[in-house]
């Protein structure tokens, strides 16, 4: 299981928790996994999300590995000028 | 290692000045810019625009307009796609307003003509039948519970119940306690802060030349700083399919996000559809200021706790920001930038993304992030000067650092804020003394950066020179730096090389050039496809000398055996192997697409010295100095261009800058003489040091440079004008008319 840490404006959506616990090995099945796990993530997964793994920011890559002992963090979006 | 396998450190063209490519085209005149562009039987448009910041349109009567000789067709929303959603129905509604004007200036018509002063003309005779609306241009109004509704249900599902409708998305993020941070502060300071909306300023007006057939293909030549997604809007929004529009970029006269925006394209499309001839399409410089996006405006509160040792405990932010009519300002990461340089136990963020009745906001080189560090480091210098305490050592003592938790969550990688601050300490601007008058500023700055879809292609010719063709327009000088890492890897000269933008048939989609991103990820994608040449011309080395390819090296742009064991042969040159390619197996070509995810973050430090005249308000910046982590300079000319360049935007948003709007919710200075952007006379000399912390998710260690160097400027700024005129400015920009209000404000509290 990988530990997600949600930004704390989420916890509207996941019950309170701002952190949920899902079954992954890459960042798509971390995204997938927070889905399954509160529905209501869903929308704001599809309007676009980043994943920090282990410091590296993941703007958009699902195929990224992700380790059970991986420090896995939900971003908003990050575009730029 | 993956795709930072091989990690280069002993350079020989990276870390070099050469001349940059388009440089003769550039100072000549040839070089060919968004409204350079003709074709034959060419016509010409002209967008009506709404007089009103928010009206019901009831009526458009184009039949006057038709009439007039020369006028070929008018387009309306009905002209479009139907059945749009999400960002693509938002893009459509700015391009072309359908049953209501959202802001002084929207598109409600356009029209094509065989001449643009007959196009400018039929404008004027296309007649709208307009409700007026109430309207609200300013962020902390837009909130307040009695103002108008700019959008029912535009809210997202981030937004807590009881805000109101015109809050459209929200952000909370942090970690800690702060209030048993606030209570281990020996002070505590919490301020208001508001900035102004500032337009990138890009000297050359959005402009266009479209072709759109009754088949569905179609032709787009447009500035822009990402014509991949020209593409992709355009077919949305005119209703064919991404690939039937082949869209080439022009060279670009400034960009700095506000040209990752469609706006003129698609009207273009469809007026070349209906008449079944090009169309081009110049944006004034009123409509660009009306119509194209500058940044967010801010009302900010921050708060923050020190001890009397320096020790920041516990910081606090609120920034609320308006984005124009549409759902989209960048709050998010204004929250998420604020408190980013110093590693904080307790930590808050709170953001607010409010529509109001202006002009949907673009990016604007790290968007959002410039006023998060204006209100951070104006409180930062406000604690250090009541508890006497160094400035920049107590940023150091604070300062983030690998393995830091970050204020947005995460652990820092290997970052460079501590080496641009010992930089920025060691710098003789640091210790210079201060004439009367004058006072100091510091501040940090940090930005994301990214990395993205990316596609490159490497052609050899025949006489040894090559052809790299990438899909993200240059807008920082990126043909120099591509044009390097080539005659790096494969051992040429920079002169052999030729960067072209490609268009949008020739490779695979390019994300726009934004986020810092294309040094860094269209650098590393050339790196891969350099390398695939390396192969192939080792393969055909291989093939030559009769060994295994394995057993082959390159260095010095020759092929050569790696050892005694793989037999003794002469090194054979790139040119050499090139010129035999067509008998040895055709066409050498390399490339490389995928999307890059090691774009390393980035911090900078800026030192600014100002004078302010007390008796009229005016500022003068007399001394700058900008330090920043680049990673790895690949061109350092163009590095310490962007750090200047930031630094001068930077001057302009602090100091002059700022969309001005009557009570009648219409922009008072859409022009150059009323919008004031700093000229040469403004500005000092900028000193730049380029501090090289290699980011470990690229081969040659490049972060991206474009967008940090905004960051910290306006906050430095401040602080130094604040230092140099005795009173704390909250609100920018800092003009003469502010300066004097605080100064007259300070006197009155005696």
């Amino acid at each position: 299981m990988v530990e997600v840490n949600l930004w704390s404006g989420l916890r509207d959506f996941t019950d309170g928790q701002t952190t949920v616990e899902v079954e992954a090995q890459n960042v798509g099945e971390v995204l997938r996994g927070l889905v399954k796990a509160y529905p209501q993530l869903e929308p704001v997964i599809d309007a676009g999300v980043s994943v920090a793994v282990d410091g590296k920011i993941i703007a958009s890559g699902l195929t990224e590995p992700v380790r059970p002992d991986s420090e896995v963090f939900l971003l908003q979006q990050l575009k730029g000028g | 290692m993956g795709i930072n396998e091989k990690i280069t450190s002993d350079f020989k063209v990276v870390g070099t000045r050469p001349n940059r490519p388009d440089g003769v085209d550039k100072v000549t005149g040839r070089a060919k810019f968004g409204a350079d562009a003709y074709a034959p039987g060419m016509l010409h448009a002209a967008i009506v625009r709404s007089p009103h910041a928010h009206a019901r349109i009831v009526k458009i009567d184009t039949s006057k307009a038709e009439a007039l000789k020369g006028v070929k067709a008018v387009v309306t929303r009905a002209d479009f796609a139907e059945g749009l959603t999400g960002e693509n129905w938002n893009i459509l509604e700015n391009v072309m307003a359908s049953d209501t004007a959202l802001y002084d200036g929207h598109a409600v018509a356009a029209v094509a003509a065989t001449s643009a002063l007959v196009a400018r003309d039929a404008a004027k005779l296309v007649e709208i039948e307009y409700e007026q609306l109430p309207h609200v241009t300013d962020v902390d109004k837009a909130m307040a519970p009695d103002a108008p509704v700019i959008r029912e249900g535009a809210a997202d599902k981030s937004v807590p119940e009881g805000l109101h409708p015109n809050v459209v998305r929200y952000h909370d993020s942090g970690h800690g306690d702060v209030e048993a941070g606030f209570a281990e502060a020996d002070l505590v300071i919490e301020d208001h802060f508001k900035t102004e909306a500032t337009h990138q300023g890009y000297i050359e007006p959005h402009a266009c030349l479209a072709q759109l057939g009754p088949d569905g293909k179609g032709e787009v030549w447009c500035c822009t700083q990402g014509h991949f997604n020209v593409q992709k809007v355009c077919a949305a929004l005119v209703g064919t399919e991404t690939s039937q529009i082949r869209v080439t970029a022009s060279e670009i006269g400034g960009g700095f996000g506000g040209k990752t925006v469609v706006f003129i394209e698609p009207v273009a499309l469809a007026l070349s559809r209906k008449t079944n001839r090009p169309v081009k399409l110049v944006m004034s410089r009123s409509e660009v200021f009306r119509a194209t996006g500058p940044t967010a405006s801010t009302s900010m509160d921050v708060k923050i706790g020190m001890t009397k040792d320096g020790k920041i405990t516990a910081g606090k932010g609120v920034f609320r920001l308006q984005g124009g009519a549409f759902p989209g300002a960048p709050m998010e990461f204004t929250a998420m930038c604020a408190f980013a340089p110093y590693a904080l136990e307790n930590v808050h963020q709170i953001g607010y993304d409010v529509m109001s009745n202006r002009p949907k906001q673009a990016a604007y080189r790290a968007p959002g992030s410039p006023m998060a560090a204006f209100a951070v480091e104006s409180v930062i210098d406000e604690l250090c000067n009541q508890l006497g305490l160094d400035p920049i050592e107590v940023r150091l003592k604070n300062a983030s650092k690998q393995g830091t938790k970050a204020s947005f969550g995460p652990k820092f990688d290997r970052i460079g804020l501590v080496e641009t601050l010992e930089a920025a300490m060691a710098h003789p601007h640091f210790s210079a003394p201060l004439q009367p008058g004058q006072g100091r500023g510091i501040s940090c700055g940090f930005w994301f950066n990214h990395g993205g879809e990316t596609a490159v292609s490497l052609a050899l010719s025949e006489d040894g020179t090559v052809a790299l063709s990438v899909g993200t327009p240059d807008i920082g000088g990126s043909r120099a730096s591509m044009g390097q890492i080539v005659a790096e890897e494969l051992g040429i000269a920079y002169e052999s090389v030729r960067t072209t933008i490609a268009d949008t048939a020739t490779l695979g989609y390019n994300e726009i050039s934004h986020g810092s991103r294309v040094t860094y990820a269209t650098g590393l994608a050339t790196i891969k496809a350099a390398r695939d040449v390396v192969k192939k011309l080792s393969a055909r080395a291989a093939a030559k000398w009769g060994i295994d390819e394995e057993a082959v090296i390159w260095e010095d742009g020759c092929a050569k055996p790696a050892g005694p064991n793989a037999g003794e042969f002469e090194p054979l040159p790139l040119a050499k192997i090139a010129r035999s390619m067509g008998r040895t197996g055709g066409p050498i070509v390399g490339h490389y697409e995928a999307t890059p995810e090691g774009a390393g973050v980035s911090f900078a430090t800026h030192i600014v010295d100002a004078e302010v005249d007390k008796e009229t308000g005016q500022t003068k910046v007399v001394r700058y100095t900008v330090v920043q982590d680049a990673g790895k300079a690949i061109h350092p000319t163009y590095v310490e261009g962007q750090f200047q360049g930031g630094a001068a935007q930077g001057i302009g948003w602090a100091l002059n800058e700022e969309y001005i709007y009557g009570e009648d919710g219409r922009l008072q200075n859409s022009i150059f003489l009323d919008y004031r952007i700093p000229v040469a006379s403004d500005l000092p000399m900028i000193d730049t040091v380029i501090v090289e912390v290699p980011n470990p998710g690229h081969p040659y260690g490049v972060r991206g440079v474009g967008e940090t160097s905004i960051c910290p400027p306006l906050a430095a700024i401040a602080n130094a004008v604040s230092n140099a005129a005795g009173v704390r400015l909250r609100e920018l920009p800092m003009s003469p008319p502010r300066i004097l209000e605080a100064l007259e404000q300070q006197a009155a509290k005696g």
